[in-house]
């Protein structure tokens, strides 16, 4: 029984954890709380739900809702990031948030407010191991997180983008000064970030069968929980938090049923912040502004 | 006075009274993403003490200001200690926190809301409308309102200068959640039934939207902001979300062109 919660929680921690790389990339690179996550991954599950349902092959499907992540996350670059430099620093938090309130409406308005069953375009698979029931999609989900994860990692510390981009993230000014095109490196912190999101959508969609207009809020604030818990601008950290996150819900819904749910995690974020706000896995508290 | 326009009007008050909410700690550089925790408190506790002790509704928002404001300032210890973005993320949770603890609340009806009977009218709502941007004029005309600019401007500068910077803070936060709780309490007793499942972050976010909309600079800015984010979606007839699309769209472009937000700084703000 337990080793089932366990199971469980570490595939519903396998959505928070790419909503989290999404979030603690636009923090650690450029300081910056994207709130239009949200809704990029409402965008892509309800993307999902739309084309199975229209009886689209299910890779193409993918690809499609993937790639409306990254699309809307360049034009929310342009509304937020890009007019950081010359005005408040709140700006960009404020204006992701109205990105947020926009494309909820707008599905709203486009798709109702029903929420909606995904087909499954395959039969659902799972094995047992032992006593303990695992279900195929979802592990699939969490491999393609960690591995997702891993070639980001791999990025950051091996290419030329990457040492573009961990250069920004020390001090931007620095950065211009050696000749790091930031313009150029800015936009693809949104894409990579955007693609995370979008794909966790994805893989939520396909896992939990539904899809609603309002299905981003509740797995992004679980995401900037998880990316707090882990360490902010840390992406191992946001996987880790991620699937903890994941194990603290389905154990709390076990122990103390749904309702208390909010309580337990929020209650561990509050916790985590008082006590350690740089998180598990985090360094030094960046005096990051909002 | 038609019963639409009334509780427009009522609206109107009530959502000044909450961008001032957001307006205090924001003005002392906290950006409080957990208004609507302190509004639900306001709510509920009011609704409690008028149901459960019979008490007249007014004084029970009084009582229920007290206890928003209590709760406030022992909240701000420990948040307070967090800085910019924690800060955000600590008042986010926290809104998380309360909104869950009074859905498992089964004194005051849980998760199927809470029916509040005692009836507060228009006139009370506005007067205390009134009231609260009247005390915030005044409060900016005063060494306060020097002291939370002077704090959110450079803290090193406010400490060395003699202010007592977590004292400030403090007050700011703490005034911030009073108002948030008389908001909260005011709805409740007007519209005689609140819901936990409405007081949750993105309450909060909307609240900072209008303030910010509106412009942080002068304390005309969230007068503005909640005037236009209460008036702007009654006068676009249509769908809620057309309303909502509109609305974001208009921040969009506010950001964009004004960042400031719509009313800046005079002189006699700023000295």
């Amino acid at each position: 029984m337990i080793e089932q919660q366990i199971v469980n929680g570490l595939m519903l921690g396998s959505v928070y954890a790419l909503v989290a790389v999404a979030f603690t990339l636009a923090i650690g690179v450029l300081n910056f709380l994207n709130f239009s996550i949200p809704g990029l991954f409402m965008v892509a599950g309800m993307l999902t739900w739309f084309l199975l349902r229209a009886g689209i092959p299910w890779p193409l499907a993918a690809l499609l809702a993937i790639a409306s992540g990254g699309l809307l996350a360049l034009l929310v670059e342009r509304f937020t990031y890009r007019l950081m430099s010359r005005s408040e620093h709140f700006v960009p938090l404020v204006t992701s948030m109205a990105f947020l309130i926009l494309f909820e409406n707008l599905v709203l308005i486009v798709w109702g407010s029903d929420l909606q069953r995904v087909p499954l375009p395959f039969e659902s698979v799972s094995f047992k191991l032992g006593p303990t029931v695992v279900a195929v999609p979802q592990l699939a989900g969490l491999g393609c997180a960690v591995l997702a994860v891993a070639l980001l990692d791999l990025v950051l510390k091996k290419t030329r983008i990457g040492r573009g981009l961990r250069t920004i993230a020390e001090d931007a000014e620095v950065a211009i000064m050696l000749g790091v095109g930031v313009g150029r490196v800015v936009p693809v912190v949104f894409l990579v970030g955007g693609l995370f999101t979008a794909l966790s959508g994805f893989l939520f969609a396909l896992n939990y069968q539904q899809a609603s207009p309002f299905m981003g809020e509740e797995i992004a604030l679980k995401g900037i929980s998880a990316m707090v818990v882990g360490g902010m601008g840390n992406i191992w950290g946001a996987i880790l938090g991620g699937l903890l996150i994941g194990v603290v819900e389905t154990f709390s819904i076990h122990l103390f049923g749904a309702r208390a749910v909010d309580i337990s995690v929020y209650g561990l974020l509050l916790a985590i912040l008082f006590v350690r706000p740089t998180g598990l896995l985090g360094g030094a508290v960046r005096q990051a502004r909002v | 006075m038609s019963g639409y326009l009334e509780s427009v009007l009522v609206l109107l008050a009530i959502n000044i009274i909450l961008a001032y909410a957001a307006f205090l700690p924001m003005v002392a550089g906290q950006l409080n993403l957990g208004v609507a925790a302190f509004v639900a408190i306001g709510a509920y506790s009011a609704g409690y003490l008028s149901n459960s002790f019979g008490l007249h509704p007014v004084s029970a928002a009084l009582m229920a200001v007290a206890m928003a404001a209590l709760t406030g300032w022992l909240v701000a210890f420990p948040i307070l200690r967090t800085r910019g973005i924690y800060l955000a993320l600590a008042t986010f949770a926290l809104n998380q926190v309360v909104q869950g603890t009074i859905l498992n609340l089964n004194v005051v009806g849980g998760a199927s809301g809470y029916p509040v009977p005692a009836h507060i009218g228009f006139p009370v709502v506005a007067a205390f409308s009134l009231a609260v941007i009247v005390l915030v004029f005044l409060a900016f005309r005063t060494r306060f309102g020097i002291s939370v600019t002077a704090v959110s401007d450079d803290e090193r500068v406010a400490d060395l200068m003699g202010l007592s910077v977590r004292g400030v803070q403090s007050a700011a936060f703490t005034a911030g959640a009073a108002l948030a709780g008389l908001a909260g309490a005011l709805y409740a007793h007007h519209f005689n039934y609140i819901e936990a499942q409405n007081y949750g972050v993105l309450f909060s976010i909307y609240i900072v939207l209008y303030v910010l909309l509106g412009g942080t600079q002068t304390v005309y800015g969230p007068l503005l902001g909640a005037a236009v984010f209460t008036l702007l979606p009654e006068l676009l007839r249509g769908s809620a979300a057309w309303r909502y699309v509109i609305f974001a769209c208009l921040i969009i472009a506010i950001m964009s062109l004004r960042p400031q937000g719509v009313i800046l700084k005079r002189a006699w703000f700023s000295k």
